[in-house]
C-alpha cells in the first residue's frame, strides 16, 4: 500500500513553495519507483515550519520542515517514507510542543484533513452536531448555545444564541443566515485557514443555524484578497449540495438550507455586519443605524443571523460534546476557546486555538519565541487595526473580552502583531487615523472628518507645532468619535491613538527631521 | 490572469444580463465586468443601471465605493502589496521604497506601458509569513527586496 504523505494547498503554505514542493516530490517518488501518495491539506497554522509535509506512519504522522524543492532529494535518500531521521524531521507532529499544547477543538481537524473531501470530514467526527441539533430540534440547538456561552468572534463579542433566539422569534416568509468571513484585520488569518483547510465546519455550523432559527438560506460574504479561500469554499458548497448536506432535506432532515458564496470588493468596513449586509444586497457597503437589528429586520429586510465564520465554526463541537463541555473552556464571561492568531514580527507565527485567559506573554513568548528580527519587543497591537498597542509591561494582561476592555483594549477577532523596537509608534498612531481615513463609508461625521483632522493633528505634533495644545485636541477628537461614530470603525479607531499617546508618549516628542514624516 | 479583453458594450450587457435577476447582483455583475475588461468602463455603468433599475448615480456610488472596482484600465501585471500592521512590522514600507527606489514604481499609480502594477491592500490574511503580496494571483510570503527584484523582471520590467 502506498504511503500517504501531506503536503498543505493552504495560501500561506503556497507563498512560502507547498506546491513546488509537491511537484519536486511526485516527480522524485516517480523517478525512484517509491510508493508515496500525496494528499494535499490544509495547514496547521505552525507557519514558521512551511511548508510542512507530514507522513503517514504506524506512529502517527512524522513532520518535515520547512521543506523546500532542494530538500526533496535527501528526504529519499534518508528514507523518510519509513523513518523518521532527515535534519528537517520533527517527529511526530502532534508532539510538537506549539501544537500539543493548544486546546483544539474548532482547529481539531484544520491541516489534517483533505478539505475537499466529505468522506474524509465524516472520517474525522464531522456532522456529528448536525446529527444532534435535527435530533434535538431548533429550540433545544437554541439553548443549548446560549448556554455555551458562546460569544460573537468577530470581535464585538455578543452573545451567538442571543442572535439565533431573537431571529428565531421573529415571524417571517422568509429568513437568513449570513457568515461574516470579510476577515479584513492585520494580524488575522483564521478564517481563512478555516475555509482553505476545513471548508465543511463552517457549512455545518451555518446548516445548524439555518434550522435553529429557521432560515431556508445563508450567504458567505467573503474578502476579495482570500482568492483560494474562495475558490475552496465554492467548490465545497458544490460536493455538500451534492451529497445531499446542502438543499432539500439536508443530511436526511425535513429543513432545507442552501448557501451561496459571495465576494466583497476591497471594503475594509464590510466587516462591520450591517455595511456587509448592505455590500450584499448590491449596494455602498454603508453602516445601518441599529435598531432595527439584523436579527429582526437584515438582509433584503429579512430576520437574519449575522455571525463570524468562527462563530458558526464553534456551533458543532459545542452541538456534538454538549454546552457545558464547551463553557468549561475559557475563564470570567469569556467561554469557550479562542483561535488567536500571532502574526507580526515574531518568530514562530501561526494559529494559536487556546481557552480564554491566557496572557499576551504566554502567547508572543511562550508560542511566538519573541521577536523575528531577535531586537526587543516594544509593542504588541491586539485585536486588528482598531485594537490597542500594549507596551512590554502590560503584556501580562489575560486576553479576555473584559480583561482586554479593562486595559482600554479589545480582544478584537483575535489578531496579535508583534512590533520589535524600531517602531515608531506616532506613525503606527498617524496610521490608525490614515486607515479610518480611507476606509470610512462616510455615514457620521466623527468618522468621516475626524479621521481626516486626527491625522492631520498628529502630523502637528510631530512637527513641534503648538504641541500640548494639539495633543489635548486629539485626546478631544478621539473622545468625539468614541462616543460619536455609528460603528465600531470610527468608534474604535481611537483605541490604538491613545495606547500609543499613553504607553509611548516619547514617540510624539522626538525631533523630527521632516515635519509631519511621511 | 486571463487577457483582458477591449472594451465591448455587447459582452457587457450579455456579463450583466447573465447575473441581473441574482438578489444583491451589482458587486458579482462588477466583478464579472472587471474580471473581463480589467476596469468598470462608464458604459457599463449605464447600461448596469438599466438592468437592475437603478438610477445611474446609484450604479456610480457603488463602483466608487469599493477600493476593488477601477473606473479606468491599468497596465502590467498586477501585484497586490500588503501595507497593514502586520506587514509594517516586517518592514513593507521599506519595500515599498525600494520599488521606487530601484524601480521607478510607485504603488497605486498606474503607468499606459507598465510591466507591473503595484496595489497597495490591507491584509492578505498570511500575516505569519509577512511581509505578504499576491502577484497575479499567486501568494507571495517572507517578501524580501530580492524577491521584489526577481518580481519586477518577471513582470519583463526593468533588468536587474
Amino acid at each position: 500500500m502506498s504511503v500517504r504523505v501531506f503536503i498543505p494547498s493552504d495560501s500561506s503554505a503556497l507563498s512560502v513553495g507547498a506546491d513546488a514542493v509537491a511537484l519536486a516530490l511526485a516527480a522524485e517518488a516517480r523517478t525512484r519507483g517509491a510508493d508515496a501518495a500525496i494528499v494535499r491539506t490544509g495547514s496547521r497554522g505552525l507557519f514558521w515550519l512551511e511548508p510542512l509535509i507530514e507522513v503517514e506512519t504506524s506512529d502517527g504522522r512524522m513532520g518535515y520542515g520547512p521543506v523546500t524543492v532542494e530538500d526533496v532529494p535527501s528526504l529519499f535518500e534518508a528514507d523518510f517514507l519509513k523513518r523518521s531521521a532527515h535534519r528537517k524531521a520533527l517527529g511526530r507532529v502532534e508532539d510538537i510542543p506549539y501544537l500539543a499544547r493548544q486546546q483544539r477543538l474548532v482547529f481539531a481537524r484544520c491541516g489534517m484533513t483533505d478539505p475537499l473531501s466529505l468522506d474524509d470530514y465524516r472520517r474525522h467526527g464531522g456532522l456529528k452536531g448536525l446529527a444532534r441539533a435535527i435530533e434535538m430540534g431548533p429550540g433545544a440547538v437554541v439553548e443549548e448555545v446560549i448556554a455555551s456561552g458562546l460569544r460573537g468572534r468577530g470581535g464585538a463579542g455578543f452573545p451567538t444564541g442571543v442572535k439565533w433566539r431573537t431571529a428565531a422569534a421573529a415571524h417571517a416568509d422568509q429568513k437568513y443566515v449570513v457568515c461574516n468571513a470579510d476577515e479584513g484585520d492585520s494580524g488575522t488569518f483564521a478564517d481563512r485557514m478555516l475555509m482553505e483547510g476545513d471548508p465543511f465546519l463552517l457549512i455545518e455550523g451555518m446548516a445548524i443555524a439555518g434550522l435553529a432559527v429557521g432560515a431556508t438560506m445563508g450567504y458567505v460574504y467573503i474578502r476579495s484578497e482570500y482568492p483560494h479561500a474562495f475558490e475552496v469554499f465554492a467548490r465545497a458548497i458544490e460536493i455538500a449540495r451534492a451529497e445531499r448536506l446542502l438543499g432539500v432535506g439536508i443530511a436526511g432532515s425535513t429543513h432545507d438550507f442552501d448557501l451561496e458564496i459571495r465576494v466583497g470588493a476591497g471594503a475594509y468596513v464590510c466587516g462591520e455586519e450591517t455595511a456587509l449586509l448592505d455590500s450584499l444586497e448590491g449596494k455602498r457597503g454603508q453602516v445601518r443605524a441599529k435598531p432595527p437589528l439584523p436579527a429582526v429586520s437584515g438582509l433584503f429586510g429579512k430576520p437574519t443571523v449575522i455571525n463570524n465564520a468562527l462563530s458558526f465554526a464553534s456551533v458543532p463541537w459545542i452541538l456534538e460534546h454538549g454546552a457545558k463541555a464547551y463553557a468549561d473552556y475559557g475563564m470570567g464571561r469569556s467561554r469557550g476557546t479562542q483561535p488567536f492568531q500571532l502574526a507580526g514580527n515574531v518568530r514562530f507565527g501561526g494559529l494559536i486555538e487556546l481557552a480564554f485567559g491566557a496572557t499576551i506573554r504566554d502567547l508572543v513568548e511562550g508560542f511566538g519565541g519573541g521577536t523575528h528580527s531577535g531586537r526587543p519587543i516594544r509593542a504588541v497591537q491586539v485585536g486588528g487595526p482598531l485594537g490597542a498597542y500594549f507596551p512590554e509591561n502590560l503584556i501580562d494582561t489575560p486576553l479576555d473580552y473584559e480583561a482586554m476592555l479593562a486595559a482600554k483594549g479589545m480582544l478584537g477577532h483575535g489578531g496579535i502583531v508583534v512590533f520589535d523596537d524600531t517602531v515608531d509608534m506616532a506613525r503606527q498612531a498617524r496610521f490608525a487615523f490614515e486607515f479610518c481615513a480611507k476606509e470610512s463609508c462616510g455615514k457620521c461625521t466623527p468618522c468621516r472628518i475626524g479621521a481626516i483632522r486626527g491625522a492631520e493633528t498628529v502630523d502637528k505634533v510631530l512637527a513641534g507645532r503648538e504641541r500640548q495644545k494639539n495633543l489635548e485636541a486629539l485626546r478631544d477628537l478621539c473622545e468625539v468619535m468614541t462616543d460619536g461614530s455609528l460603528c465600531a470603525l470610527g468608534g474604535l479607531t481611537p483605541l490604538p491613538v491613545l495606547s500609543a499617546l499613553d504607553h509611548f508618549s516619547e514617540d510624539f516628542m522626538k525631533p523630527r527631521a521632516r515635519a509631519a514624516a511621511e | 490572469m486571463a487577457a483582458r479583453a477591449a472594451f465591448d458594450a455587447d459582452l457587457a450587457k450579455m456579463l450583466i444580463d447573465r447575473k441581473r435577476s441574482m438578489p444583491g447582483a451589482a458587486l458579482p455583475i462588477l466583478h464579472d465586468l472587471q474580471e473581463h475588461f480589467g476596469y468598470i468602463d462608464e458604459a457599463a455603468i449605464a447600461l448596469m443601471a438599466v438592468a437592475l433599475n437603478i438610477s445611474k448615480a446609484e450604479a456610480l456610488g457603488v463602483v466608487s465605493f469599493y477600493h476593488d472596482f477601477r473606473r479606468a484600465p491599468v497596465y502590467g501585471k498586477r501585484l497586490k502589496l500588503c501595507r497593514a500592521e502586520s506587514c509594517q512590522s516586517m518592514g513593507c514600507e521599506e519595500l515599498v521604497a525600494h520599488l521606487k527606489e530601484r524601480h521607478g514604481i510607485e504603488p497605486d499609480e498606474p503607468r499606459p506601458g507598465a510591466a507591473l502594477h503595484v496595489e497597495t491592500v490591507y491584509c492578505l490574511g498570511n500575516c505569519a509569513l509577512s511581509p505578504a503580496a499576491l502577484f497575479e494571483g499567486e501568494p507571495i510570503g517572507r517578501l524580501s527586496r530580492d524577491a521584489i527584484d526577481a518580481i519586477v523582471a518577471r513582470a519583463g520590467g526593468h533588468t536587474q
